[in-house]
């Protein structure tokens, strides 16, 4: 078996009267596309937000690598390798596209120069390559707040790449994404992630995405997690086919 | 978009000749513009600020900070000269902006505006109540400093302060717009447009904010020593926060999306003032309020906005 | 410091708390439920204050107990007017656009305010202290005290905050305000016209300020200036609260009053740092003020 990337033990939180997390045990394993469905509120974005360090567990624990990332801020947990792509994207509306992924890689490079214009860094032409695998390179000198929705999903996903991370969290990566570009991105995106050795994990509710890029499926439910397999097995199980795909 | 930026810079470097040249034709015009650059060089620490979406109420604390500086060497150690105190004003307020920037970085928008504002009176009241050290209210003269050892009259030495404050709001305008293309200062920028993602690449937004605050508050020492110098006196008024009020007020006249909005604004301000305030002494503040309503609701970019409106703040929040 | 000395300073702090306590439950208000914090709350303050004195020298020659009345007059006129103005005029166009215009375009207002006062009512200072006279002293502990410093005034800002609470929490106009506030969209989305909400809100809460500047007419002289150090004071106290906290307000005023007055008893020069002190040292340790809670935003 593979390495044990990320693992979340016993994650308990919950916000009012409302459990969000109930219990969650996890692993992420290295080289694994892990799909987390569930119907809206079981708590997915939640877990995404916890391994993070965006919220802080009641109960339990999450390492990463072995390390007890628990609680730590989300930049503490960005430098150890983990990245994140968001449902809402999360961009510099006011700054230009490749702007956004500049300030990326000099966040990778750390101690970022006063002095130095942004725009003379060496990253440039990478960020370009990562701008033309998720299909926004024509965009790269518009200001984000210029662009629809779907584009900026997809340069939200870009500037998590430009993170050169181990593990990629996505929450619905191509949710806003016009449908009939859905496989064609997904296609190049879980390529690529083989091709650099990223482990990724996203939150999905179209099942024929998770049909066709999941390695291995969990089943969200009500802060829980009720069912966990390969997604030929999740999807076959009469319980998950009933709750979670309401058919 | 480097191309929508140099007409400003060409605008900045008029701007300079000017203020270098037509005092020498009207000599009233040295104090006035002297007045102006030094003034433009703490707008361009409220400038700064604007670019993370931050307003400080209490600026006027390393305005202050500068301008005693000065003051109190005068009064316990005498002599002085114009570096001297420029290299005091800029390392006390430095040193000051450090430690409350330590502080106010944690907080954000009203709390980060209402924690300067408070460091900023505490620091009044000690100047006005600490009568014994400080004069109070009356404030402290400060004797007209010599260059490098040069002692002058006093018609020279207005072109003397006239041509220093120039050369360092020089070297602070390209400075400022220097920083503010780096990745430091896009970072800045970016912690307006979204703190919670600069996080998520590894940023601390606090850190970029504590730079850009120091640089800030190291700019706003500078101005104050000038004024201090150019007025010979420096009071707690200066560091009241009307007078945080009034840096804002000049940022967001010029236009706070661009260093040469400070220049912009602080010569229509100091101008307005020159010429108008005498007559319309009892109206002044009134006049100037209406003009910074008139801007935020016409030109929210200030007056170098005024030439080209984006309408991006219409398509509403964030 | 003899009981004396510390009796009176429980008083004075008192009463000073109950005025300050009306102005900051008004910008907390304004700010729970606009987001705005209102600069020129203030000038409310001074307004009222001044609109009362002119209405109470107008009515005393009739009957002295006639400026009762007028200070209440005074401070609707003044929440009313200028309130409506500038929510209607100055604030509303700005929803939606960045915060930081919203706070300057209050500013502005502060700024032609404090103008505006100087033309109207000049700089020197005004008194008129007939309410004050016109109810008897009172002893407490031996101390001689007037008793609309030391009941009236601490009465009036408890019915305002147990006004203000019922209002919020029992009636369908408070429940409508609550729900602008907690969900601006979803209180939208079932009919209820925010614009509406804010404008009364804006309304009250410079209704409070306008009432704390005309019930501190009969203690204090007006002069220039009472405006701006009161705006200052009343964001220290609503921040050290923690902004939209209404109960908090209340005990937050007492606390800075009753500090305030002991200084002033022991180290006068140093009366004006109490407020920003406290401030400084509460929001280091809560950054939301003492009974504020943290918000996170949605991702």
């Amino acid at each position: 078996m593979a390495n044990v990337l990320l693992s979340a033990k016993g994650i308990k939180i919950r916000f009012g009267g409302v459990i969000a997390a109930d219990g969650i045990d996890l692993d992420v394993h290295e080289g694994e596309n892990l799909a987390i469905i569930g119907p809206n509120g079981a708590g997915k974005t939640t877990f995404l937000n916890i391994s993070t360090g965006y919220l802080r567990p009641q109960a339990g624990s999450v390492s990463f690598l072995g390390r007890d990332i628990t609680a730590q801020l989300p930049r503490t947990i960005t430098k150890l390798g983990i990245a994140r792509a968001f449902q809402i994207p999360q961009l510099f509306l006011d700054q230009t596209v490749m702007e956004n992924m500049l300030i990326a890689a000099a966040s990778l490079r750390g101690h970022p120069s006063g002095l130095k214009a942004l725009s003379s860094l060496p990253e440039r032409p990478e960020m370009e390559r990562l701008l033309d695998l998720v299909g926004v390179k024509e965009y790269a000198e518009r200001k984000a707040r210029e662009l629809p929705e779907g584009q900026r999903k997809l340069i939200d996903i870009a500037l998590a790449l430009a993170l050169k991370p181990k593990l990629l969290l996505m929450d619905e990566p191509t949710s806003g994404v016009a449908s009939s570009e859905k496989f064609g991105i997904m296609d190049i995106l879980i390529t690529a992630l083989a091709k650099e050795k990223v482990t990724s994990v996203f939150v999905e509710h179209d099942m024929d995405m998770v049909e066709r890029y999941a390695s291995r499926v969990a089943v969200w439910s009500m802060g829980k997690i009720q069912k966990v397999g390969t997604p030929a097995e999740v999807l076959a199980d009469p319980k998950v086919r009933e709750h979670v795909i309401g058919i | 978009m480097a191309g929508r930026f140099k007409p400003i810079t060409m605008a900045a470097v008029v701007f300079f000749l000017v203020a270098a040249v037509a005092p020498l034709f009207v000599p009233s015009w040295a104090t006035l513009f002297a007045l102006i650059l030094a003034k433009s060089i703490v707008v361009l620490g409220i400038i700064l600020l604007l670019q993370a979406g931050q307003v400080s109420f209490g600026h006027a604390m390393f305005f202050v900070t500068g301008a005693y500086s000065a003051a109190f060497w005068g009064k316990y150690v005498g002599g002085g000269d114009i570096v001297l105190y420029l290299v005091l004003g800029a390392v006390s307020s430095t040193v000051f902006g450090l430690i409350v920037g330590l502080f106010v970085v944690r907080y954000r928008e009203i709390f980060f505006g209402m924690l300067n504002l408070a460091f900023s009176m505490v620091l009044w009241s000690l100047l006005e109540k600490m009568f014994h050290y400080t004069n109070g209210a009356d404030g402290i003269r400060v004797a007209r400093p010599g260059l490098l050892g040069l002692a002058f009259t006093p018609e020279t030495f207005q072109y003397v302060i006239l041509y220093v404050s120039l050369l360092i709001a020089i070297a602070a305008f390209f400075g400022v717009q220097r920083y503010l293309d780096s990745p430091l200062g896009h970072m800045l920028r970016a912690i307006k447009s979204n703190e919670t993602r600069l996080e998520y690449l590894g940023t601390s937004a606090r850190r970029v904010l504590l730079v850009g605050y120091v640089i800030s508050a190291f700019l706003g020492g500078i101005g104050g020593t000038l004024v201090a110098i150019i007025q010979q006196i420096a009071t707690p008024e200066f560091g009241y926060w009307t007078k945080s009020g009034e840096f804002v007020f000049i940022a967001i006249l010029g236009g706070g999306a661009h260093a040469f909005g400070a220049f912009a604004g602080a010569a229509m301000f100091e101008v307005v003032r020159f010429y108008a305030a005498a007559q319309l002494a009892n109206a002044w503040q009134l006049i100037l309020g209406v003009v910074l309503i008139v801007i935020i609701l016409y030109a929210p970019n200030g007056l170098i906005g005024l030439r080209q409106r984006d309408n991006r703040s219409k398509e509403g929040g964030h | 410091m003899n009981s004396t000395l510390a009796t009176l300073a429980v008083l004075d702090g008192i009463s000073y708390a109950a005025l300050v306590f009306l102005v900051s439950v008004g910008l907390s208000l304004i700010f729970g439920v606009l987001r705005v914090v209102n600069v020129a709350h203030g000038s409310f303050y001074a307004f009222g204050a001044y609109l009362a004195a002119t209405f109470s020298l107008a009515v005393a020659p009739l009957s002295p107990w006639l400026t009762y009345p007028a200070l209440v007059a005074a401070s609707i006129v003044i929440g009313v007017v200028c309130g409506g103005l500038i929510e209607r005029f100055l604030l509303r166009p700005l929803y939606g656009r960045d915060d930081v215009l919203q706070l300057l375009i209050t500013f502005a207002a502060f700024m032609i305010m404090d103008n505006l006062q100087r033309l109207i009512w000049g700089v020197q200072p005004i008194f008129a202290n007939e309410p004050l006279k016109l109810l008897p002293n009172i002893s407490v502990f031996g101390v001689n005290y007037t008793s609309y410093q030391v009941l009236l005034l601490p009465c009036v800002a408890l019915l305002t905050l147990i006004g203000l609470r019922y209002f919020l929490r029992r009636t369908l106009a408070g429940a409508v305000i609550m729900a602008v506030t907690e969900d601006r969209e979803a209180a939208t989305a079932i009919g209820i016209d925010a614009k509406r909400v804010y404008f009364v809100t804006f309304i009250i809460g410079a209704s409070f300020a306008a009432l704390g500047g005309a019930l501190a007419l009969p203690t204090t002289s007006l002069v220039p200036g009472m405006g701006a150090d009161m705006i200052v004071l009343s964001f220290a106290v609503a921040a050290t609260a923690g902004l939209g906290q209404i109960e908090g307000t209340a005990v937050t005023a007492l606390m800075i009053g009753l500090a305030r007055a002991f200084i002033i008893y022991t180290q006068p020069e140093f009366e004006v740092l109490v407020p920003y002190l406290l401030m400084v040292l509460v929001l280091l340790v809560r950054p939301f003020g003492l009974f504020g809670a943290t918000q996170l935003r949605k991702i």
